[in-house]
């Protein structure tokens, strides 16, 4: 009884959760362009998607930008909290109350607060002004995630890897790295999540042309999705259900082994 | 770990004071300017953007923006809340499973999602179908208020799971034993016992589903058809549209304000720092 209360609590939620994405996958399938309306089972979305360049043009911007700033914020968030972690308190406290802002100010603030800068100094808005946008509000995340992982560590460990005769290098390398690594490898996930699903930020610091695809989905809304996004993100959404499989699949098998 | 100096983040402490800092302090500096023969640098110094917002359309506006986060906030939580206790009580390999499906769901373009549920409320779409199957014929669901409301627990939901899940996972059973042993009731339990350990993670749950919702204008837009104008609506339109610079400025101040009190509120009954998993509000 008490079993299928839980069960039955489960499918409810996941109904709930997944029921607009089925929606997206089924009417990508659909023969009709309008979405709630089945006529017939279809491929051709998928076709007309790989000839549409004004989408694959969004595809592209997105990923590009998604790439760049997870990239750089990676680099310089993980640089920067090995920096912060050093300070003495008189610098760190403003350091960390800076890097906090973009995390507590809603999406739209920060947007129109760079939307403001970029007009102001006369900057071209569109692709570079994105990434810098993107940038911004990826690395405190970075920062985030890699900072608890300095506080862990012993004090000395770098120090006592010189003593043992390891270079400044080789001690960070082999030392170090591998300690801050998952602080690293989570932020640079956060980041490229955040800078993908982003809308907000970028529908303010974008122009010229410039949409990813939140943008373009954005404008569509209202007129009705041409069913070629669907096709999209079932094949986005398929393509990461297949890779949690595999990695699924690969660590049971590594757990056997053991 | 002396060889490595503080100035390796001094290039991004000036990248913080150019893109966060200034940006913020021109809005707060515009936010007290009026311009209203619209002529080119004959700005006035003025609290008028604040005056206006004290009209009683804004203040509706306001009103609404923060009971709709906040009954949002709640839905997230009652459903999060049972939701957490159910998956901490599964096997480990089962728990992360579920949390995973749990967030899956997020990979799937958040504006996507919103205009999936804007094709399942419409007249024609299966919730409605469903909804005249059980008897409740020509209920409207798209463009309503339980529509935004829907959209925000919705999208927003899975910052509520993760948090108590967390703090939930790190209660010891022993304590919860403990407490059956020394003759608490399954309720006393709960209220001495449990609840009070996982309240970090559902204040922090509360903020991250809050600070969101009250601040949104896509989903207000797409679900509720624009008829119920929210805060951030207001702040797009000022500034896009109604190109009212001053005004918009003005009005995300108060919106900070909003979110910078609560988050006050919340930091005082949580303690100190509020952890919502790796990041300290």
């Amino acid at each position: 009884m008490r079993k299928l209360f839980k069960n039955l609590a489960f499918g409810l939620i996941l109904l709930f959760l997944y029921a607009p994405i089925f929606v997206l996958i089924i009417y990508s399938f659909n023969d009709s362009k309008i979405m709630g309306s089945w006529s017939g089972f279809t491929l051709k979305w998928y076709v007309m998607l790989f000839q549409d360049r004004y989408i694959l043009q969004a595809l592209y911007y997105t990923i590009i930008i998604a790439v760049v700033a997870t990239a750089v914020s990676t680099f310089v968030g993980t640089l920067s909290a090995l920096g912060i972690y050093q300070m003495r308190s008189r610098l760190k406290k403003p350091y960390l109350f800076m890097n906090n802002i973009p995390v507590l100010v809603p999406d739209i603030v920060m947007g129109i607060t760079l939307m403001s800068l970029f007009i102001f100094t006369g900057m071209k808005m569109g692709l570079t002004t994105v990434i810098i946008a993107h940038i911004t509000f990826c690395i405190p995340y970075v920062i985030l995630s890699v900072m608890p992982r300095f506080s862990r560590l012993p004090e000395n460990i770098f120090d006592a890897a010189l003593d043992l005769g390891a270079t400044p290098r080789y001690a960070f390398w082999k030392v170090l790295f591998p300690e801050i690594l998952p602080g690293v490898t989570s932020g640079a996930l956060i980041a490229f999540t955040l800078s993908i699903d982003d809308f907000v930020i970028s529908f303010f610091t974008t122009g010229n042309g410039v949409s990813n695809l939140s943008i373009t989905i954005y404008s569509m809304a209202k007129a009705g999705i041409n069913p070629k996004i669907n096709a999209l993100s079932t094949i986005m959404f398929g393509s990461i259900m297949l890779l949690l499989i595999i990695i699924n699949f690969r660590s049971e098998k590594g757990i056997k082994q053991i | 770990m002396k060889t490595f100096k503080e100035y390796i983040a001094y290039p991004y402490g000036l990248w913080m004071i150019i893109f966060i800092a200034v940006p913020l302090l021109v809005v707060i500096w515009f936010s007290f300017l009026s311009n209203p023969d619209f002529k080119m640098g004959e700005y006035t110094f003025t609290l008028d953007n604040y005056k206006e917002f004290l009209d009683p359309v804004y203040l509706e506006l306001l009103y609404r923006s923060f009971v709709y986060a906040v009954i949002a906030t709640l839905i997230s939580f009652m459903i999060a809340y049972p939701l957490g206790n159910l998956i901490v009580s599964l096997p480990e390999h089962r728990q992360n499973l579920m949390i995973v499906l749990m967030i899956l769901p997020m990979w799937v373009n958040f504006l996507l999602r919103t205009y999936a549920w804007m094709v399942l409320l419409s007249g024609s779409g299966l919730v409605v179908k469903f909804l005249g199957l059980l008897g409740f014929t020509d209920a409207t669901l798209l463009y309503t208020q339980s529509a935004v409301i829907l959209g925000m627990v919705y999208n927003f939901f899975p910052y509520m799971l993760l948090p108590i899940y967390t703090s939930l996972k790190k209660i010891d059973p022993d304590l919860l034993r403990a407490a059956t042993d020394l003759g608490a009731n399954h309720f006393q339990m709960f209220v001495k016992v449990k609840f009070p350990l996982s309240l970090p993670g559902i204040v922090s749950g509360c903020m991250m589903v809050f600070m969101p919702a009250v601040s949104t204008f896509v989903i207000s837009n797409l679900l509720g058809g624009g008829k119920y104008m929210l805060i951030g609506n207001l702040i797009e339109q000022q500034f896009l549209t109604a190109n009212n610079w001053n005004f918009g400025s003005a009005i995300s101040m108060v919106l900070m304000t909003i979110i910078f009190l609560v988050l006050g509120i919340a930091r005082l009954i949580a303690g100190k720092e509020i952890d919502t998993g790796g990041q300290i509000l």
